[in-house]
């Protein structure tokens, strides 16, 4: 069984991925460069604070904007295993998924859930425990063909697999 | 069921009689497109895949526009990359300095789309193509890298929303109008998933320039595409630019829409966006009198040779105000040289602006034309999410080449049927 378990860190409506990842910082596409500035235009403090396999909850369309996939690159590779929101933007969730970022939409976990409440999710399921107040939440599951990519780790493992 | 114009150019190329919203389909692409920013992750990713070479190398278009010419040396190694890239695998539609322009500029004007092809980009505003009726969507590197291995990728269908476009517009009333318009209405999540389908016989009214500009914003109401039907101007357009063959699709008369709005261009007035999400829009007569630093007239969204004449005809024999930096930038080496011979160019400089090559630049807060904290800037692009053009405390006002070229001869937010 695959899950992530970590503490939550949240954020509102309309996470865009210039606040993600500044474009300043595009000049590089080395995850580990990317990672330090996650985050930095929304809460500079964020890459500071975060620890391995936190999760971060947002509202709706999370992920707004451009198309980069420093985006959700920067997300994983500052160590946070997964992330919940009401909606993500369309771009977004084909590049988390691409990539091998965790992500899951579920309105009713998103109002649940507060900042620094210990979550665990189960990507099998996609069953959201909230380990601080004890309430779980049904999160939407992928469909199986995204499924598929994300068993192969990813969308170049699943082509070669082909 | 019918279909609507985007569902039947995805079932053609997934080789299916017909599809459904929702249906998970694998399309052949007619082009993948990359930029200076986004190619290099592909490419990285392309080398772990099993392949020897691209899937044809006409079909694939890589264009360096964000931070050209070369801001700094790791841009420049970006660059040589992807340069790397293409000479290795003969690409023929590579385009560097001298030759390139903004992509979604200039991939239309080397006729590189047309109507009924299937496009993926990795750059959102790859939605732009929508306007010759091609479906195309923005993806990121990874799936640029799988289009690129294989020719192919995958689609969830789109549902989709209609609307229909009346009336007539007023003078100063241009495609970035409608389009900031429709997304104050329906918000920057308005259309997520889904395709935006623009028809109504007031598209007669709007150029392809206008259609460019609204089809490029589809992505900022959240959509997948942003789609016109053909008709003459499209056509005529297509015949200038192009030798490729286009096919058009109509929308089946029960074709299935999610949403209808009607919009009357007639009823338009000029529109600003205010800080931080292009959906927060105001009449120009509300936005009057705000004090700004920048102007910029450009980007992928409004650079084309329609924009800088509107800027042109309104700074013709006046000056920028003291103190506003003024920042003209033509989207391609075509446009510009077009400008020049026009006479747009003389006007700008002589106004007080100055006009650069072709680059995304300040639109990203890439370089030229950053902002300071505290720093307000009106811009004819099509972002202005926080810190989208430089510091977090600075802003950005989205309006349209009209607005912007009036308010930097006042130094104020103002209106272009005023000046
Ligand atoms: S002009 Fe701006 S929005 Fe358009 S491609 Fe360049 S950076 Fe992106």
């Amino acid at each position: 069984m695959q899950s992530a378990i970590g503490k939550v860190y949240k954020f509102g409506d309309n996470v865009d991925t210039d606040v993600i990842i500044p474009a300043r910082y595009l000049n590089s596409s080395d995850p580990k460069e990317l990672a330090q500035h996650c985050m930095e235009d929304i809460d500079a403090e964020f890459v500071h604070k975060v620890q391995k396999g936190d999760i971060i909850v947002a509202n709706k369309n999370f992920g707004c904007g451009s198309s980069r996939e420093h985006a959700p690159i920067a997300i994983k590779a500052a160590g946070v295993s997964c992330v919940i929101a009401e909606t993500f933007a369309r771009i977004f969730y084909r590049n988390a998924i691409n990539i091998g970022l965790p992500i899951i939409e579920c309105p009713e976990a998103v109002s649940g859930i507060k900042e620094g409440d210990e979550v665990e999710v189960d990507f099998d399921s996609g069953i959201i425990t909230n380990k601080t107040t004890g309430a779980s939440y049904q999160g939407q599951p992928f469909p199986e063909f995204m499924q598929k990519i994300i068993d192969c780790g990813g969308l170049v493992n699943y082509i070669n697999a082909k | 069921m019918g279909m609507t114009m985007t569902q039947k150019i995805l079932a053609a190329h997934a080789g299916l009689p017909s599809v459904q919203a929702g249906q998970l389909i694998e399309a052949d692409l007619d082009l993948v497109l990359g930029n200076d920013i986004t190619s290099p992750v592909a490419i990285h990713e392309i080398e772990k895949m099993k392949v020897d070479h691209v899937f044809h190398r006409d079909k694939i278009a890589l264009v360096m526009d964000h931070f050209i010419p070369n801001k700094d040396i790791k841009s420049a190694e970006h660059c040589k990359c992807v340069r790397e890239f293409a000479c290795a695998n003969e690409i023929t539609n590579y385009f560097d300095v001298g030759e390139m322009g903004i992509e979604h500029a200039l991939l239309p004007e080397k006729g590189l789309v047309v109507a009924g092809d299937v496009v993926i980009g990795a750059d959102s505003h790859t939605c732009t193509y929508g306007a010759l009726g091609a479906f195309s969507t923005g993806v990121g590197s990874t799936d640029m890298a799988a289009g690129m291995a294989t020719g192919k990728a995958w689609f969830k269908v789109p549902a989709a929303i209609k609307f229909q476009i009346v009336g007539k517009p007023a003078k100063c009333i241009s495609g970035k109008d409608v389009i900031l318009h429709i997304i104050g209405m329906i918000g920057v999540d308005g259309a997520l998933y889904q395709s935006m389908e623009f028809m109504g016989e007031g598209l007669k009214y709007l150029s392809m320039d206008d259609r460019f500009t609204i089809a490029n914003m589809a992505i900022e109401a959240g959509g997948k595409n942003g789609i016109f039907p053909v008709d003459e101007i499209t056509e005529a357009y297509m015949k200038e630019h192009s030798k490729r063959d286009y096919k058009i699709y109509e929308p089946d008369e029960d074709a299935e829409y999610v949403a209808e709005y009607t919009v009357d261009l007639s009823e338009l007035a000029p529109v600003v966006a205010f800080p931080h999400l292009p959906e927060n829009t105001k009449s120009v007569e509300e936005a009057k009198g705000v004090k700004i630093d920048q102007v910029v007239i450009g980007s992928c969204t409004n650079g084309r040779l329609s924009d800088l004449r509107i800027a042109a005809e309104i700074l013709e024999g006046k000056h920028v105000a003291k103190n506003v930096r003024t920042i003209v930038i033509p989207a391609t080496q075509k446009i510009y040289l077009e400008a020049m011979e026009k006479g747009y160019i003389k006007t700008f400089i002589e106004a007080g602006a100055i006009v650069s090559t072709p680059t995304c630049g300040p639109c990203l807060g890439g370089y030229m034309g950053v902002l300071a904290a505290g720093e307000r800037c009106i811009s004819t692009t099509n972002r202005n999410f926080v810190g989208r053009m430089g510091h977090v405390d600075s802003e950005v006002y989205l309006a349209s080449p009209a607005v912007a070229a009036a308010s930097a001869i006042t130094g104020v937010i103002s209106d272009p049927r005023e000046i």
